[in-house]
């Protein structure tokens, strides 16, 4: 029982009274940028990544993952009592939910949303425990060639499956991997694309990059859009659910868990897909599909457990591989970078509290958000009455100071408003910025790879083909590409992107 | 044709890709590039140049036969204004200090909205250097001053 062993550890890291508080307070701002839209867990992650230098690495990635998670479950209060999706992957959970609010239903559901989101957390946990070491000590055996290729895969099906256009999608990442060769060759001290800019030897700094085109082109956005209408909050009302609602929400439950676990590991797969297909499942098995869309409270439990369980899976390439499958993803691995620690499968055994006490957190965290989070949902849609106006400065001021604080350098908040409007532009172009961002962290570990690869090989470019685990990954990455350009799947993509 | 062209997405994504990729291998093309063997710090940065003229090229012949449009509005306004005060932060940071460098950024951000209420900016600029004051210079114990005399 190795496990539980790691487990109990996990426990004595993250029952610490610090890591508590970051993990509280991780939980309750992830929540609060959840309930407000026009912010993302994205946009915030990288706006407070400079604060958490002062912190031990370990109640960083604590406080991080809470505002990661934290906003699934703020996404989808609004989703139910205002029809507004906070999150991306709330949208789905908009569509009976709040018919279910209309009904003076809002308790029930916002309660199973709760018990969804809290079992799925559950479950993710206990995989990552269960198969998260076997995947590390797997890794373990990778040499340069397999790394090459494995990143290889990661990018390029996290670009093919992202929602947008494909084509654009793998442009960015090359983008990505470009912007990532600025600064010094660490092989051969040359200074690339510096410009003589001295600040730029050291490279494009990763907060500045995520902050400039994830938080300010965002507001950009957010500014341009005139469309506003007045909020009609729903009554909460009983928060219990009845005998037969959780009698319905049981399958659900657990299919959507499942479902979302699956969807967690793909890289490039967004929460929104998870809770989608589970949605669209639900609709499809139920004895009466037209009670859906009419306030089903399968459609608000099996989403709801979806996207949670997707967005808890999504840390298991992270934290074995060392590989991101999602722009968020990306930013928790360059905050571990930042901390001076080195991704992969060896986090698990040099740094055992992190890992550990990150996963244990995480099922805390969990607890915490339906503890705390159903007796505050006044607050929280009280907060929605607070005008963007007054919002985006407030998140200007943050983003600034924390880009400042880095190197107590002004060039980077010029660079930072650069990429702001780049950022917007992509916007406009259609371009999604999420897989740039994936290139951008992985770009210099993989030409370190293919360098040390080509070298072993005496320069044989054939060598990712001839060693059988590296030919599996590239393998893979040719079916992916493949079957996203079959007409069939294609069209199925467009769907869940409309 | 030239006016469809102005709000043609793809045919202006392929531009950005292509000439970032022309870009980039004129920088790169000083660097040593080095052998299949033996990467020199040129190698990747050509390749991945390369690679993206072929996006850019495609996605922009796409776009010529699609022709998309862009959605959403421009917001120049807050394009301009947003930048501007991120910047002007930047210049004022080390001459003037914390706070007048704050107030300068909250008043420039927030003109950079739609609605610009005098009263509640002055009130928002106020509660926002008291919070960051209190937050980063007190709590976190950033070393800046939070006045400089001129």
């Amino acid at each position: 029982m190795e496990v539980f062993q790691h487990l109990v550890f996990g426990f004595s890291v993250a029952l610490s009274v610090q890591n508590l508080l970051y993990c509280l307070a991780g939980c309750l701002l992830g929540t609060l940028i959840g309930v407000l839209p026009g912010i993302g867990p994205l946009a915030t992650i990288a706006m407070l990544t400079p604060i958490t230098f002062s912190i031990s690495p370990v109640g960083a990635l604590i406080m991080l993952a809470g505002i990661y998670y934290g906003a699934q479950y703020g996404g989808s209060t609004t989703a139910i009592l205002v029809n507004l999706p906070g999150e991306t992957s709330a949208v789905v959970t908009c569509l009976d939910g709040y018919q279910m609010a209309r009904q003076g239903r809002a308790g029930p559901a916002l309660a199973i949303a709760a018990i969804g989101s809290f079992f799925a957390g559950t479950v993710c946990t206990l995989i990552i425990a269960l198969f998260g070491p076997a995947i590390a000590e797997l890794a373990l055996e990778f040499g340069p060639a397999e790394y090459f290729s494995l990143m290889l895969m990661g990018l390029v099906a996290a670009a093919v499956l992202a929602q947008g256009d494909m084509v654009k999608s793998l442009a960015m990442v090359v983008m990505g991997l470009l912007l990532g060769t600025v600064g010094t060759d660490v092989n051969s001290g040359w200074r690339r694309f510096s410009f003589d800019i001295a600040e730029l030897a050291d490279g494009i700094g990763f907060v500045v990059l995520a902050v400039g085109v994830f938080a300010l082109g965002e507001i950009v956005a957010n500014l341009g859009d005139s469309k506003k209408g007045a909020v009609f909050v729903a009554k909460v009302g009983s928060l219990f659910p009845s005998r037969d609602d959780l009698k319905r929400s049981s399958g659900p439950i657990i299919r959507g868990t499942l479902l979302g676990a699956f969807f967690g590991v793909l890289p490039g797969t967004g929460p929104a897909i998870a809770s989608f297909s589970s949605y669209m499942l639900e609709k499809r098995i139920s004895k009466d599909p037209s009670r859906f869309g009419h306030g089903a409270i399968e459609g608000v439990a099996g989403p709801e457990s979806a996207n949670n369980a997707d967005a808890q899976c999504k840390f298991i390439p992270m934290l074995t591989l060392g590989i991101p499958a999602s722009g968020t993803m990306a930013l928790m691995l360059g905050a571990l970078m930042i901390h001076g620690i080195a991704p992969g499968p060896t986090v698990m055994t040099q740094r055992p509290d992190l890992f550990w006490g990150l996963i244990v957190s995480m099922w805390i965290g969990n607890l915490m958000l339906v503890i705390l989070n159903l007796p505050l949902v006044g607050l929280w849609t009280s907060l929605l009455k607070v005008p963007y106006r007054m919002l985006f400065p407030a998140i200007i001021v943050f983003s600034c100071i924390g880009i400042y604080s880095l190197s107590n350098n002004a060039f980077d908040l010029y660079l930072t408003a650069f990429f702001g409007i780049l950022g917007f532009l992509w916007m406009k172009f259609a371009c999604p910025p999420a897989p740039m961002l994936l290139g951008f962290v992985l770009g210099p570990m993989m030409e370190e790879n293919l360098r040390r690869a080509l070298l072993m090989s005496r320069g044989d470019p054939m060598v990712f083909l001839s060693e059988p685990i590296s030919l599996g990954f590239i393998i893979a990455t040719v079916l992916i590409v493949i079957a996203m350009m079959l007409p069939a799947l294609r069209k199925r993509r467009g769907d869940i992107t409309d | 044709m030239k006016s469809e062209l102005r709000n043609n997405k793809d045919f202006w994504a392929g531009m950005m890709f292509f000439w970032t990729g022309v870009g980039a291998m004129i920088v790169a093309r000083h660097y040593p590039f080095g052998t299949t063997l033996n990467m020199g710090p040129g190698y990747f940065p050509m390749v991945l140049g390369g690679i993206l003229i072929v996006f850019g090229a495609f996605i922009t012949f796409r776009g010529l036969r699609r022709n998309e449009k862009m959605q959403g509005p421009w917001s120049l306004r807050a394009l301009i204004m947003l930048p501007l005060s991120i910047v002007a932060f930047g210049i004022l940071m080390r001459p003037a200090g914390f706070i007048p460098a704050l107030a300068v950024l909250v008043f420039l951000s927030a003109a950079s909205g739609r609605e610009f209420k005098f009263k509640e900016v002055l009130f928002l600029t106020l509660f926002l250097c008291v919070l960051s004051v209190a937050m980063f210079i007190w709590g976190l114990g950033l070393p800046y001053p939070l006045i400089r005399k001129f």
